[in-house]
């Protein structure tokens, strides 16, 4: 059983008559790497705020490590922030900026100045003392602000859209980097994005959040593979939605049909005859031909895009496009009408 | 193209040469010459060059009272320091329509002339007026207080009349700090004493000494204030010169004290340039 460090229990908060969080449950594990994901506005970074202390909950509870922190301020929580646009104090040198923390806590000058080298090598950016954060590049000011928040040993590190402004490249690098040095530390790291992949490809645990309501917690690869609704199935990755209706249940499976009375098999999750649901298929979980006979359609190709590694086929179903990824290698025959099928195992269904 | 460009660019600049030049450098050279120069019994100029108008000012008499203004100026100037952090970061916190609402507030008073406002203050707090009269009338005191015709009567007035030059650039300097950089020193363990000292403070430097001197050089040479809430008796720097040009008709020396504080008002520009110029080395707001 992993220990619980932070413990979000029925938190409201209201702006106003404004409800941002509605009764808000949430048990993020010591050591895991927890990101909260959602589209702006979904109040993740609300969370996030009252987690720090930043923002104070309208009502509820919040436990860190077992103890109440409801009513103590983000000075003296034990957690530490890195913000969106850094947040570095301009007017001082990077040395000073580390330091800040510790500086608070009135520790000495000795141990400030070895737990700074520290944290500069950590971060590799050993000789940047001297400089000022104006002076450095955002990979560098992002470094900067995430050893001045680690310098305090926060329980939690809470990590707000760290790596939104910084280009695609250095961005893909700092995701491995931050999910190294958590590894490596073991330090909690509660994560907000708005970006799937950067979700998809360092969290242990993905919080999926929509309009204030959490839709889904799980392991990334589960939340892949398994949506448990339309709206994570369509924010996580990409994905075909059909609308469909149960017309036959033999025990483990279900027949559905979806638009021009096309029959398709899925595995039954308890439905009914005559149950209105969604089934979602993957692009990458298509087939062009009939070797899978499972489960099949005839689509008219309307778009080929090629991907280097990949080539992307829209295809059109009536008039539903129709995403499709084959392999480069594959080398699939391309005609005007292909048929496109996919398993069984393969298929994800939910009720809204 | 490039000539009727250039041509306009010097067109615009017109008006303000003419005015530098013609209505503040001409003056200016004006009493510089003058500074030199002696005058007789009647109040008339003579031509002979001298150096015993600046002579003349270093005397103890002149000394003090140098001392005295810079000393009210300063403390009027600490006071609006006081003042106007406070409140403009309380009005940075707000939504962008009141923030506008409350700094054009601030702008009101300057629709009325500060002479007058000057009045109104005597009005207030005169041995006779409404504040007296009122504190007796509650029984809190039994003689009336002196708040004005002494140094307090002056620095207030000064206070009153130049606070809102210490709020304007402040705030604009304050309202320009990331709220989020605050938010990181509250979450790096620090209160709110030392989020001021040493993140706001230090942020809005060039706000500050902006601030600092737009109040302090008025505060030396406003001499209306002194003659109302001093009641003509203490004086500054101002009412000195004043009395030179206009009652003891000595323009030579009192161009030579004008000059003066010129040339400390000077050092103190350049002084805050210094400042200013270090907050862009350091890429500051």
């Amino acid at each position: 059983m992993k220990s619980v460090i932070v413990k979000l229990e029925n938190v409201n908060k209201r702006y106003k008559d404004k409800t941002i969080i509605r009764d808000f449950n949430l048990e993020v594990y010591e050591k895991e790497f927890l990101t909260i994901l959602g589209p702006s506005g979904c109040g993740k970074t609300t969370i996030l705020r009252m987690i720090s202390g930043l923002e104070p909950v309208s009502s509820g509870k919040i436990l860190l490590d077992g103890v109440d922190v409801t009513d103590i301020g983000a000075s003296h929580r034990e957690v530490n922030t890195i913000f969106q646009n850094y947040a570095l104090f301009s007017h001082m040198s990077v040395e000073d900026n580390i330091a800040f923390g510790l500086k608070m806590k009135k520790v000495d000058k000795d141990r400030i100045k070895k737990e700074v080298e520290k944290m500069l090598d950590l971060v590799k950016l050993k000789g940047y003392n001297k400089k000022y954060p104006n002076q450095l590049s955002g990979g560098e000011q992002q470094r900067v602000a995430i050893a001045r928040g680690l310098i305090n040993s926060p329980k939690v590190l809470l990590l707000d859209e760290p790596l939104s402004s910084l280009d695609y490249k250095l961005k893909k690098e700092m995701q491995v980097e931050l999910k190294r040095l958590q590894k490596r530390l073991g330090i909690t790291f509660v994560y907000v994005t708005h970006n799937q992949e950067e979700a998809l490809s360092m969290s242990d645990r993905i919080l999926v959040l929509n309009k204030q309501k959490e839709e889904q917690l799980g392991s990334p690869i589960d939340i892949y593979n398994n949506p448990n609704n339309k709206f994570v199935a369509d924010f996580i990755g990409e994905s075909n939605i059909f609308r469909a209706k149960v017309i036959k249940v033999i025990d483990r499976y279900a027949y559905v049909e979806i638009d021009l009375g096309k029959k398709i098999r899925i595995i039954n999750k308890s439905y009914k005859v005559g149950d209105q649901i969604y089934i979602m298929i993957r692009p990458e979980n298509i087939t062009v031909g009939n070797r899978l006979s499972e489960n099949s359609l005839e689509v008219s190709v309307k778009e080929l895009i090629y991907n280097g590694a990949n080539i992307r086929i829209i295809a059109l179903f009536g008039n539903k496009e129709i995403k499709i990824n084959v392999k480069n290698s594959d080398k699939v025959a391309l005609k005007e009408e292909i048929t496109i099928s996919f398993n069984t195992k393969n298929i994800s269904s939910f009720v809204k | 193209m490039k000539k009727e460009s250039k041509f306009f660019k010097y067109l615009s600049l017109l008006p303000i040469s003419f005015y530098v030049i013609v209505l503040i450098f001409l003056p200016l050279l004006y009493i510089f010459c003058l500074s030199f120069l002696t005058t007789d019994y009647y109040g008339g100029i003579n031509n002979t060059l001298t150096l015993s108008n600046y002579l003349n000012l270093i005397d103890l008499v002149y000394i003090k009272l140098f001392i005295k203004s810079f000393l009210i100026a300063g403390i009027s100037t600490f006071i609006c320091i006081c003042i106007a952090y406070p409140f403009v970061i309380f009005v940075s916190q707000k939504k962008k329509m009141t923030k506008n609402i409350i700094m054009t507030l601030v702008m009101v008073p300057f629709l009325t002339n500060s002479l007058i406002r000057t009045y109104g203050w005597i009005v207030l707090l005169r041995k006779t007026g409404i504040v007296n009269t009122f504190l007796q009338d509650i029984n809190v005191i039994s003689s009336p207080i002196s708040f004005i015709y002494n140094d307090f009567g002056i620095i207030l007035g000064m206070v009153y009349t130049l606070l809102p030059f210490m709020i304007l650039p402040l705030f604009s300097a304050v309202d320009k700090i990331d709220k989020s950089v605050i938010e990181a020193s509250y979450d790096l363990g620090s209160t709110s004493f030392k989020t001021f000292f040493k993140i706001i403070v230090p942020q809005t430097k060039v706000g500050l000494f902006n601030g600092s001197l737009m109040v302090f050089i008025p505060a030396i040479g406003y001499f209306f204030i002194a003659d109302l809430l001093g009641g003509g008796k203490l004086m500054l720097i101002g009412n000195l010169i004043k009395n030179q040009f206009l009652s003891a008709r000595n323009w030579p020396f009192g161009a030579a004290i004008s000059i003066s504080l010129v040339l400390i008002t000077f050092g103190l520009v350049k002084i805050y340039q210094k400042i200013g110029g270090k907050m862009d080395d350091l890429g500051g707001f």
